[in-house]
């Protein structure tokens, strides 16, 4: 999302889906993971909206969807890619929106070759580095920054070399006929995604699919729109962020963004990853998605600057955030002169994402772990792997509700009830921290739509429960006291000059949770007075800010997120419940709800417009642009930043302005989204020689094995893992409660009547699944509602695991993501757990370790010679955001 | 007394998140019923209880929601509870008086007086009370007397995302309940009805003070077709009998009398 339209965020609020006239819920549940958010769904339905949940299973949002659509686990590139065929083929697009608002009629450069033409690839891979090169995918003549994405994807090179333009705008093709415009790569691109294609790599009969392309297309243009609902059914892909990048190109082509019921709903996981992004717990990102410095090229500040900040579009005010935000940390210290404590900030030396850190433990360079509010034993893939790296670990602090598996690896694991592992022989010394509900704690969720909502602190924590807030805090306080005598030394210094004044109230003398807010919304330092947005930050030092795209938030000196007017007491969009952040704009890149002259598409979709006696920008929701800005105006070719965003450029944090349905640069594996085989998959790849996204991450390792590329003897079915309502992802906040444990007692698997008649399993009764990571045991659940799919005359059987159990709690079971390997996405490394292949096998798991049949490895099949040079682990630098769903 | 408060649960809305079992049993501290994997679909509670007053049914049929859908598969929800009968066979029923009409027009039972006998339990025709095994009293569903005292309305209908669960004036819910089976009819959706909306419809109980819409027959969501209240054959059969008694004592006191006469005589 972030490389397509210019940020990470969803792009709509849930109560806009009530606008929506069809909605497509793919890669998503959202009846049973977001029920509450899912009241606006209902009630477009109510209202006439056609719902259509395109899933494998039928699920709880099938069930009250007008049309389910199953599709095999790892296609929906093939589906998607197939509805932007259709759209172009029946010349369904909306013609002035697509012209005007997106980048079809950029003219890309002449290098550039197509999947098409090199077997799966694109052009510019560099067969020894195993990635690409994305010069080729350049416009003609021009280089953009990427908003966001990887703005790191050529790493390493020398800052001279990167040159810095501002689009021209004179290479396109408004008439969109040029052979290289984007329009016409699009075309050839996606012309053998055809309903037959879809039919033979998704199961999805032709019909079914024709039915759900016109729908969504009847459902588009001036008068109507549709929205795309996502969440990790779409992330957790090694062609995760493809996916989505799909659907923002259909989305474009349908001219939904930015309108009312459009747009792109990213759910996320649970409350406030959204806010664990925006104020990251990420390794390469600093608040407000500027890039973490990177030791190799980002060698000062000037470099550094000089860098990330773009010519054109918004980010040609980085230098304002990035100075407000050292004089945030660093205070008084931070001057002009020392650079504003630059150096203070660690450099990255290489990729430290989940997956590549809990591998670092294993191997002996990791030594210490916080774990806080997440329970990877049970949640994160391949648990064998994560809890030998614990065992590598000389400390872990695990702060949590209860003692979590993660805290009890030692203990009761399954390697150490196998006898495996001997407790008495792991060295690393273990801290529990018992948490504060929110309920006992001041604090805001930042959730799915961006929207910042404070709660209040109800009754005191319990015992030696503490907040989070209160633990960091009082955690710097001790550093800081340690290194008290040590202060002459210089690299003590950001210790000794990190602000660390919050003020502490209550019995348990907490720190203040409305003074960070204070110091996130940002102050000008002379009189600590709260700014009024972003726009009023400064780079010479005389205002701070925590988190600029936060600035906004406690302007007034109120704090914003707790504004609770009810909704019938304001418009439909609701501006003063809460506060969503950037400056409290609820639809992403609004201007688009105005056609070019800014005046509504339509009277129905109406949101903002110009208003030519005010000269200004007005509407239900708080215009996502320049509010002064004329639509008439255009930027010389002198301009620089905010000045090169034209009036008919919606997408402000773009450098060019203009939703990216092709991707000049930004991404890992490619300008478009293209279909490649999971890891493990039960097919050959339908559409290209090149069966794997040549760019995934792997982990090549003896602890991380890998089956066969495709039909794999061992292990022919395909499965997929997901949550349910009754509990909580990892269980920490669910398995430990009554009422929510005797809803889903135990881990089962479902499996289709005709798959529990093939492997002989009974309703009830108990099975076995395999992978070369692991084994577990489930009890079945045989139910129609799991459908096996036709395909290329074959019939294809997928297999449902819930992942909520382990080994502790009221109520247990095995952790299905024992069964999981590492391999990942490139641009944002998040695991492929939804599409692996499997064996199950009827009744319990035996005490002796399954003997699998040795194989050959079939690597070659996976990939093409020319991507066979991989490098093994290390992986340079990922993403700009590499968390779930943030892209 | 205050006006009459019912439930309209619209099962056509519901998306099965069981939100109201969990609300239930929170605002009401009820224990679990134990933990047990079924293989029934997602219903893993299966029933009403002494410790479940809302509980969630889910039924799986291989029939389309509408006709001309598409596949031949629907998965129905359904969020059931006790329907504090106009006749409610539980607190007829109650030889101690520790079940009470309130105020709102529910069936309360009032835990400081029941004595545990279990004759509402085998009274109640949609087997919704039940005694709780450690203390031995029965209990259901209260239409959270507790916070109608206080304003509020009961926990489940509160929590429900998706409306499914109305709360309100009885006669005010009747009337959105016909509308809302209108509009599906106009759907397409001819299969909805109202499941004890009123005494017509179901005469054993006189009419629920919760009612339901449903798509399918009653017995695909566990509940009776044709309910009835096992004290209003008995009262009709008392009052029979009493015919029958007075018909009898005439009878006597005639042949008293005649017999008399022909003594006198």
């Amino acid at each position: 999302m972030g490389t397509s339209f210019g940020r990470g965020g969803a792009t709509d609020f849930p109560g806009d889906l009530v606008n929506s006239d069809v909605i497509v819920i793919q890669g998503s549940n959202m009846a049973e993971c977001h029920p509450v958010a899912f009241r606006w769904v209902m009630q477009a339905r109510e209202r006439g909206a056609t719902v259509i949940h395109v899933d494998p299973r039928f699920t709880r949002t099938s069930a009250v969807a007008n049309l389910h659509v199953p599709i095999r686990a790892g296609s929906d590139i093939v589906f998607l890619g197939g509805i932007i065929r259709h759209i172009l083929e029946t010349e369904q697009y909306f013609r002035e929106y697509v012209v005007t608002y997106t980048n079809a009629a950029a003219i890309i450069t002449e290098d550039f070759r197509d999947t098409e033409e090199l077997e799966g690839f694109f052009s510019g891979w560099d067969e020894k580095k195993g990635q690409y090169n994305t010069r080729t995918w350049m416009y003609e003549g021009v280089n953009p920054e990427p908003a966001g994405g990887a703005r790191e994807s050529e790493a390493g090179k020398k800052a001279e070399s990167i040159q810095r333009q501002p689009i021209q705008a004179e290479k396109t093709d408004p008439t969109l006929q040029h052979p290289r415009c984007v329009f016409q790569i699009l075309k050839r691109h996606y012309a053998r995604y055809t309903p037959e294609m879809v039919e033979e790599a998704c199961g999805i009969s032709k019909e079914l699919f024709l039915r759900v392309a016109d729908t969504l297309c009847k459902n588009s243009g001036r008068e109507r729109t549709g929205a795309f609902v996502y969440a990790v059914g779409w992330t957790q892909h090694s062609t995760g962020v493809q996916f989505i990048r799909a659907a923002a190109i259909v989305q474009s082509l349908l001219g939904n963004m930015g309108r009312p019921g459009g747009g792109i709903l990213a759910l996320r996981g649970h409350a406030s990853i959204q806010g664990s992004t925006d104020i990251p717990t990420l390794y390469n990102i600093l608040p407000g998605y500027l890039p973490m410095p990177k030791a190799q090229h980002d060698v000062d500040l000037e470099t550094y600057l000089k860098l990330n900040e773009s010519p054109s579009g918004w980010w040609g005010e980085y230098r304002k955030y990035f100075i407000s935000l050292m004089k945030a940390w660093f205070g008084e210290a931070a001057t002009e002169e020392n650079d504003w404590c630059y150096d203070y900030l660690p450099t990255l030396t290489g990729d430290h994402s989940h997956m590549n850190t809990v591998v670092d433990m294993v191997d002996g360079s990791v030594k210490g772990y916080f774990v806080m509010g997440e329970n990877p034993s049970v949640g994160s893939m391949n648990g064998a792997l994560q809890r030998k790296g614990l065992r590598a670990l000389d400390w872990l602090v695990v702060r949590d509700f209860q003692v979590t598996e993660t805290a009890d690896f030692w203990r009761d694991a399954p390697e150490v009830v196998r006898g495996e592992v001997k407790p008495e022989e792991i060295p690393t010394e273990v801290f529990f921290f018992p948490a504060a509900a929110h309920t006992e704690k001041d604090g805001s969720f930042t959730n799915t739509q961006r929207l910042l909502q404070w709660h209040h602190k109800a009754i005191e924590p319990k015992g030696d429960t503490r907040s989070e807030l209160d633990f960091i805090f009082k955690l710097g306080q001790r550093l800081k006291n340690l290194y008290r005598n040590e202060y002459d030394q210089p690299r003590n210094w950001p210790i000794r000059d990190l602000t660390w004044d919050y003020p502490t109230e209550g019995i348990l003398n907490e720190p203040s949770a409305e003074a960070v807010l204070h110091e996130i919304n940002g102050y000008t330092v002379a009189d600590g007075k709260p700014v009024e947005g972003f726009t009023s930050l400064k780079d010479d030092g005389s205002t701070a800010c925590g988190c600029w795209i936060y600035s906004g938030a406690y302007r007034n000196g109120e704090n914003q997120a707790a504004r609770r007017k009810p909704h019938w007491e304001q418009n439909w969009v609701a501006p003063e419940w809460g506060w969503a952040w950037p400056h409290n704009r609820r639809v992403l890149y609004n201007r688009a709800s105005a056609d070019p002259d800014g005046r509504p598409w339509s009277e129905r979709k109406k949101l903002v417009w110009w208003d030519a006696q005010k000269q200004r920008w007005e509407g239900y929701d708080i215009p996502d642009f320049i509010v002064e800005r004329p639509p008439s105006y255009r930027p010389s070719r002198e301009a620089r930043g905010k000045d090169t965003i034209s009036g008919v450029d919606p997408f402000v944090m773009q450098a060019d302005g203009k939703a990216w349905i092709f991707a000049p640069t930004g991404l890992q594996d490619g300008p478009l989204p293209t279909h490649y085989e999971p890891q493990e998959s039960v097919m050959p790849n339908p559409l290209y020689p090149q069966q794997c996204n040549p760019e995934r991450m792997e982990w090549l390792r003896k602890d991380n094995p890998y089956h066969q590329p495709f039909d794999d003897p061992r292990f022919p079915y395909l499965l997929t893992t997901y949550r349910l309502t009754e509990h909580h992802t990892a269980g920490g906040m669910s398995r430990w409660l009554s009422w929510l444990s005797e809803l889903q007692p135990e881990m089962f698997c479902e499996v289709s009547p005709e798959l529990a008649m093939e492997r002989n399993l009974k309703n009830g009764g108990w099975a076995t699944i395999r992978t070369m990571r692991g084994e577990i045991e489930a009890r079945v659940l045989v139910t129609e509602r799991i459908r096996p799919l036709r395909m290329r005359g074959r019939i294809f059987h997928q297999i449902g695991l819930p992942y909520h159990w382990s080994t502790k709690g009221l109520v247990r079971g095995d952790a299905a993501n024992d069964l999981i390997g590492f391999v990942a996405d490139p641009n944002v490394a998040i695991q492929e757990s939804k599409a692996f292949t499997a064996m199950i096998e009827p009744g319990r798991l035996s005490k002796a370790h399954y003997k699998l049949k040795k194989l050959p490895s079939r690597e070659k099949d996976r990939d093409l010679p020319r991507a066979q040079n991989k490098p093994e682990t290390k992986h340079g630098y990922k993403a700009f955001e590499a968390k779930e769903g943030n892209v | 007394m205050a006006a009459q408060k019912g439930f309209f649960t619209d099962t056509t809305l519901c998306i099965g998140c069981k939100a109201c079992e969990v609300a239930c049993k929170q605002w009401n501290q009820l224990p679990d019923d134990g933990f047990l994997f079924t293989g029934m679909s997602y219903d893993n509670t299966v029933h009403l209880g002494a410790s479940t007053w809302r509980h969630v049914a889910f039924v799986e049929r291989p029939v389309p929601m509408k006709p001309g859908n598409d596949g031949a598969f629907s998965w129905l929800f359904s969020s059931d509870v006790c329907k504090h009968c106009a006749r409610a066979g539980c607190l007829e029923s109650c030889p101690t008086g520790a079940i009470i009409r309130t105020e709102y027009g529910s069936v309360y039972v009032q835990p400081d007086v029941c004595n545990g006998c279990g004759y509402c339990i085998v009274n109640c025709p949609f087997g919704v009370i039940d005694r709780r095994e450690e203390d031995g009293r029965a209990w259901k569903c209260t239409l959270c007397y507790d916070r109608l005292r206080a304003d509020m309305q009961p926990a489940c209908a509160k929590s429900c995302p998706t409306e499914s669960i109305q709360f309100g004036e009885i006669a005010e819910l009747r009337e959105r309940a016909e509308k809302r089976v209108e509009k599906l009819h106009e759907q397409g959706l001819n299969s909805a009805y109202l499941y004890g909306a009123n005494a017509a419809q179901q005469p054993g109980t006189e009419g629920l003070n919760a009612f339901f819409l449903l798509v399918d027959k009653p017995e695909m969501y566990n509940l009776p077709p044709n309910p009835t209240v096992p004290t209003k054959p008995a009262k009709a059969a008392w009052g029979s009998m009493a015919v029958g008694v007075l018909g009898l004592a005439l009878a006597a006191i005639g042949s008293a009398l005649l017999g008399g006469r022909e003594r006198a005589s």
